[in-house]
């Protein structure tokens, strides 16, 4: 016999790696190398025995060593050649591991404000985010830089760590004044669920196990709040979008009139018989049928991916969106946004780009800017000219009006990127707000 | 707002069913890279989730170096009639044939590295402007960074300091004619993911994948199949050993690992306790640390 069927063995069901009913979490880590960010994966990764023996062969072979001789675990996540030599992490590296509670995948981007752009395209993806700050600084200008990102981004839960406690004599005041500073800082750029834990990465305490060196604290290691934290899913009926991405057409003669539309329900949730628009073009219909693959299914919630089928003949493509006909998002082409700018070549007013939002992308121009938020200060700039890493808010007129919500309502339906044609490279990053009247 | 986050598996097979519908909306002559082993068979398992009843928008193809395991080209053959889906194969034999490589000598000597020419060749005759891969990002430190739509240049070649920003699910396969795109659905996946998906939809595998006895020699401290392929000599010793294979590929660089895994259940459990990494039984990713970043630099997978 040259292929192997198996039949699923239910008595194993509690075994440590067939666990079912655990969910992912992605996070973010914010800090520069300077913070002991990639010491700090390192040692989640390597007190939670997520590095495999050839890795770790591999890591004592290497002949970077912290001063004492222990091996330095950064070199875990700095991964490609010039990264390594340069001793620098400059692109998104993503880690995975899991314990016990929970899948995790990492999003490790650096943090200097010349790799601005990379820790947006790191946030964008995270439900939680560790702003690392060194207790010997304190609250510093990047740490306004990074919490105004994973405001900006709308991260919903953050994670304070203040490393090297080591160097601080694990000191109780210096924690709380830190603790006191950030608070302020929150309140000004709009965070909400922070957590705050005293660490040092080096050392390895409170980041896998809790240490008796800082008895004060009480709360959580870092890894036991990872396992624990809550993050929540918007599956409300009026929510409900589902952006087409192919259309299903068989053409056999025994499925000669189905038409299913392909795609991920982006946020909310859909049920046989709701009722349902259809943007841009407005026309309405209900839901006749929702499937997946073999199976029929009475509702499609946020995150999965089906086939819908709806009760009237509609011509529908990709680039179009099914919503819930109760609660429809903005459609307007003239639309309020903040954005990132990602390209060495600076923004142009004069240009028309691509915007790229959910399955649909077309033509746009930015018609205005209204100001540049100068991301260390968080003071607003009235320049015009959009430079690499730069953020503030515009005004993006597209050629067809765009069907979106909010991002702070619902990210999933308000981000964008835009493209520049010429190139065909990522250019910016879009968190649309409002349409302009 | 509701605490009902999916579970791991549904929200990984999700989120690379919406990437395979991507490449179908934004390419016009996209392609399955299928190697025969189990990333590219749950590829397989996850096209037919996201376009059945409708026919695949695209053909899988097989870079084939003549270098198999027979039970994977026997599995490949056996699912192709079962799916009925379109079948590509590029010869590597044929590159040589050509005169576009010369094999390798010597006893290490492999067609690993030449079948990136015959990849890039195949590509370029069906004109194909996307290459579906069953690549993870755990597998190695340099595919960590790699995007999920992934630009080549017209010479196949990967530059990992030119990626495009890739933005919550917003994926940009905007390219120019001659480049093509590699997308990697299963990105986020681990190896372990892989297997307890394999186990939950009750997917086929070729049989090299479970315990079985075979021929083996011991090189560079890896077990390695005895066959026509391995250039062997008196110092190579022939025994018998229970072993399975953890990758598929081609027979001159796949290490066996000794195992009594027969079950898939027993695979899993011996996965999750396992000490090795999956590339730690790929012989040719032990030349450099930073071997596999050359490659895909050069334009390997």
């Amino acid at each position: 016999m040259q292929t192997k069927k198996h039949t699923p063995n239910p008595s194993q069901e509690g075994n440590h790696s067939l666990r079912e009913n655990m969910d992912i979490l992605k996070f973010i880590t914010a800090g520069s190398v300077d913070d002991g960010k990639s010491t700090l994966i390192g040692r989640l990764l390597y007190d939670s025995e997520a590095i495999l023996a050839d890795q770790l062969e591999a890591l004592h072979a290497s002949n970077r060593k912290n001063d004492d001789g222990s091996i330095d675990l950064a070199i875990l996540t700095d991964g490609l050649k010039a990264e390594r030599e340069q001793g620098i992490t400059i692109d998104v590296a993503y880690k995975y591991f899991e314990t016990d509670k929970r899948k995790f995948i990492i999003a490790d981007a650096p943090g200097h404000i010349q790799y601005t752009r990379n820790m947006v395209t790191g946030a964008s993806n995270a439900g939680l985010a560790i702003i690392l700050i060194d207790a010997r600084k304190g609250v510093i200008e990047q740490t306004t830089r990074h919490s105004f990102l994973v405001s900006l981004l709308q991260i919903q839960q953050v994670v304070v760590a203040v490393n090297k406690m080591d160097m601080v004599d694990y000191s109780e005041d210096v924690f709380n004044k830190i603790v006191a500073d950030y608070k302020v800082l929150a309140g000004k750029v709009g965070l909400q669920n922070v957590t705050y834990i005293p660490v040092s990465a080096l050392k390895g305490d409170n980041i896998v196990y809790p240490s008796a060196k800082i008895s004060w604290y009480t709360g959580d290691s870092l890894l036991t709040h990872l396992e624990n934290v809550q993050l929540e899913v918007d599956d409300t009926s009026s929510h409900a979008r589902l952006p087409v991405q192919w259309v299903v057409r068989p053409q056999t003669d025994e499925l000669h009139d189905y038409r299913g539309y392909a795609g991920r329900v982006s946020s909310g949730s859909f049920h046989v018989n709701d009722k349902v628009t259809i943007l841009p073009s407005g026309f309405s219909s209900s839901i006749s049928k929702i499937e997946f693959y073999d199976k029929e299914l009475a509702e499609a919630v946020a995150g999965t991916s089906v086939t819908v089928h709806l009760a009237d003949n509609i011509d529908i493509s990709r680039g179009d969106i099914i919503v819930n006909s109760a609660g429809q998002p903005q459609l307007s082409n003239l639309i309020e946004a903040d954005l990132c700018w990602m390209d060495t070549r600076p923004m142009d007013t004069s240009l028309t780009y691509l915007v790229q939002h959910n399955t649909k992308t077309i033509r746009c121009k930015i018609s205005e800017v209204l100001y540049k938020v100068n991301i260390n200060t968080l003071e607003k700039d009235y320049e015009e000219d959009f430079k690499l890493n730069d953020i503030g808010r515009i005004v993006i007129k597209t050629a067809e009006p765009l069907a979106f919500d909010p991002y702070q309502l619902n990210k999933a339906n308000g981000g964008a990127i835009i493209i520049d044609s010429r190139t065909n490279v990522t250019v910016g990053a879009l968190m649309l707000r409002q349409a302009v009247d | 707002m509701s605490k009902n986050r999916l579970d791991y598996l549904d929200e990984l097979e999700a989120e690379a069913i919406y990437i395979l519908r991507e490449v179908a909306g934004q390419f016009e002559k996209p392609a399955l890279l299928f190697s025969g082993g189990k990333d590219s068979i749950t590829l397989v398992h996850l096209a037919l989730k996201a376009f059945r009843p409708g026919k695949f928008p695209f053909p899988l193809v097989h870079i084939d170096t003549g270098h198999n395991f027979e039970e994977t080209i026997t599995y490949r053959d056996e699912m192709i009639a079962r799916i009925g889906e379109k079948l590509i194969i590029g010869h590597v034999q044929d590159s040589i044939d050509e005169g576009k490589v010369i094999e390798q000598k010597g006893k290490n000597a492999s067609r690993n590295a030449l079948q990136t020419v015959t990849l890039l060749d195949t590509i370029a005759k069906h004109q194909f402007d996307a290459c579906i891969g069953g690549a993870r990002r755990d597998e190695e430190k340099a595919r960590a960074k790699e995007r999920i739509f992934s630009v080549r240049d017209e010479f196949g070649q990967w530059d990992p300091k030119r990626q495009r920003p890739e933005l919550w699910n917003i994926y940009n396969g905007k390219i120019h004619k001659g480049e093509n795109v590699r997308v990697f659905p299963i990105s986020n996946w681990t190896e372990l993911d892989v297997w307890n998906y394999i186990r939950r939809e009750n997917i086929p595998l070729p049989s090299i994948y479970f315990a079985h006895q075979r021929d083996c020699i011991t090189r560079n401290g890896q077990l390695m199949a005895a066959s026509p392929f391995l250039n062997m000599d008196d110092e190579d010793i022939i025994e018998k050993k229970n072993v399975r294979f953890r990758t598929v590929g081609d027979m001159t660089c796949t290490a066996a690992v000794e195992s009594y895994a027969f079950e898939l259940d027993d695979i899993i459990n011996e996965i999750a306790s396992s000490k090795i990494s999956e590339r730690g039984a790929r012989m040719d990713d032990k030349v450099s640390e930073a071997a596999m970043e050359e490659r895909k630099k050069g334009g390997y997978f």
